[in-house]
């Protein structure tokens, strides 16, 4: 990743009447970077996102993208940002095609039939771009979104909550045209979600927001690493598993114990040394299950914040 | 500028209810001129006949020129009705829509937004007012021929054959502007909220109560009545009348300019400090 600065956010605060949607939030995107924006709902997310993209006024704060204050050069720095902002909205009345091209022209891009085609194949449309809007699905609506998003072949690319409505297919399309983005054509993104798996698997850096203010920044995999796995192993006696724990590891936390299958908490390294254990003590040890998820790390940092 | 306003007029007339104006005018006026065609010799007959006790009246006086005077005496105080319907929808219809989000992230000023807007809700006043004149007078020409025109007002006035049609057109380019005053109306509402609905019923009951505090022959609705607009919206009858009294017209055409102006800039401010929230 580059150390040039794509976005820069300092102080930036958003109070709607008696609500403070944003407070004091402080963050940079580098270039290259896919970089999740990550927060339960109401945290604060698309407030942020409306005020980069210059729908709404920050209370206070500054913010530059491609080094620019976005006060003073709104219409230079949007010509270079696609975007989608929550769900995608389009004239229902007109086909796809005359939606792109509408919001091509307005963008002043290339908006002849063989560019409007060649995005539309690329998010899988370009058999209903005659159809109007109003008939598509809400997949087909977002990736018509991110169609107007890529269509002017913006530097940086701006999503929020781009698979929300998608079924799991979609979905995955969605992260791999994320990568795709990324890594061959060396876009920036910014990604909005409150599902953290889907972050977990295309960013590289992050921020965690709750209630308008940042719980946490920095590399996706430093932070992965900073937390425990969740581990099951699937054995024939749980209940002589759970005294080798006892004896053998009393530090490592058991959470659950079903039928068949120890659930625990432990390091990477304890793994080995537990499984081990279990099979020097005679056990048969049939399924170890490691997860590691940002998820559990998300879910926890916004209860303590919350309390 | 011109991008964007080809745009606006695309999506003006991409939608159905851009046209309820147009089909209503269609229908109506035809409606009134078969009407005319069957019993107009009597109404005329009934308008004229302590005149025709002193008078011979020789020549075509049921003629286009005599119908598009009723039509746009009738019809004028209905128009504000059909060109609301496109004017409150014209910001309000983006917001219901969502669509706000798409436009006002693309790298274009919400002050040329605005008036791209604005003009091209005009562009459709304007129209509306075309078609009005070419089924209203062009239509009645037509079909019932020219001649003298005969308006009867506080007095009764015929004008020569050859000395009205600059007075239609002058006509309705005095409607054009009155209609105008209820475009940017409708749109300042349109800016105010996200639901097309608030605008259209709110731009009608301000023209209703305006219409109604002025017919009221009271002292104190006299001292309001030069202050509401709807006063001015008949003005165009001022070109029917002999001499034409322009110092009443200049009035009225300012008082017009003055309300289009005033609701453009409120809907300028207003939308200008907008925050997008729908």
């Amino acid at each position: 990743m580059d150390n040039e600065k794509i976005i820069e956010v300092s102080g930036l605060t958003k109070v709607f009447k008696e609500l403070t949607a944003v407070n004091n939030l402080t963050l940079n995107v580098y270039k290259g970077d896919v970089f999740g924006f990550l927060g339960p709902n109401g945290a604060g997310k698309s407030t942020t996102i409306r005020m980069l993209l210059s729908l709404i006024r920050p209370t206070s704060g500054a913010i530059k993208i491609f080094g620019l204050p976005l006060l003073t050069h709104r219409d230079d720095i949007l010509r270079r940002i696609g975007a989608i902002v929550e769900k995608p909205d389009f004239y229902g009345y007109l086909s796809a095609y005359r939606n792109l091209e509408i919001l091509g022209s307005i963008s002043g891009c290339d908006t002849s039939k063989k560019r409007i085609m060649e995005i539309l194949e690329l998010v899988g449309l370009e058999k209903r771009y005659k159809s109007k809007v109003k008939t598509y699905s809400h997949g087909m609506k977002q990736r018509l979104g991110i169609a107007q998003a890529l269509l002017h072949n913006p530097d940086l690319i701006i999503l929020d909550e781009p698979t929300t409505g998608l079924d799991p297919q979609g979905m995955k399309e969605i992260r791999d045209l994320i990568i795709h983005l990324s890594r061959d054509q060396k876009k920036t993104i910014f990604l909005s979600s409150h599902i953290l798996y889907e972050v977990e698997l295309v960013a590289n850096r992050m921020v965690i927001l709750n209630k308008g203010t940042t719980v946490i920044e920095g590399a996706v995999q430093d932070l992965l690493d900073a937390t425990h796995l969740n581990v099951t192993f699937e054995v024939d006696d749980v209940v002589k598993a759970e005294n080798i724990l006892k004896n053998h590891f009393p530090s490592i936390p058991v959470d659950s114990i079903t039928t068949g299958k120890i659930l625990l908490r432990s390091g990477r390294e304890d793994i080995s040394l537990i499984n081990r254990a279990f099979i020097e003590s005679g056990l048969a040890v049939s399924e170890i299950s490691p997860k590691k998820s940002l998820e559990e790390y998300f879910l926890k940092l916004t209860e303590v914040s919350e309390k | 500028m011109i991008t964007l306003l080809r745009i606006e007029l695309f999506k003006i007339f991409s939608k159905w209810r851009s046209y309820i104006g147009f089909i209503a005018i269609g229908v109506l006026v035809p409606v009134i001129q078969i009407d005319l065609m069957l019993r107009g010799q009597q109404y005329l007959e009934f308008l004229t006949q302590n005149l025709q006790q002193n008078f011979v009246f020789v020549g075509n006086f049921l003629n286009g020129y005599l119908i598009g005077n009723i039509v746009l005496n009738a019809l004028l105080l209905q128009i504000p009705f059909l060109i609301t319907l496109v004017a409150g929808d014209l910001l309000a219809g983006e917001a219901t829509a969502g669509t706000y989000r798409m436009l006002l992230t693309r790298p274009v000023s919400r002050t040329k937004v605005i008036l791209s807007k604005f003009l091209a809700g005009i562009i459709y006043t304007n129209l509306i007012l075309v078609w009005l004149a070419l089924i209203s007078l062009g239509l009645s020409i037509l079909l019932f021929g020219t001649g003298e025109l005969i308006v009867i007002a506080e007095t009764i006035t015929i004008f020569a054959k050859d000395d009205i049609v600059w007075r239609f057109a002058l006509a309705y380019g005095y409607a054009a502007l009155s209609m105008s005053v209820v475009t940017a109306l409708g749109f300042m509402f349109s800016s105010l909220v996200e639901n097309a609905i608030g605008p259209i019923v709110a731009t009608l009951a301000i023209i209703i109560v305006f219409l109604i505090l002025q017919s009221i022959n009271l002292e104190f609705f006299a001292f309001i009545r030069p202050y509401l607009f709807t006063s001015y919206l008949h003005k165009w009858r001022v070109f029917f009348t002999e001499p034409i009294d322009y110092s009443e017209l200049g009035t009225a055409i300012a008082v017009m300019t003055g309300h289009i102006a005033t609701f453009f800039l409120i809907t300028l401010y207003i939308f200008k400090k907008k925050d997008i929230q729908s």
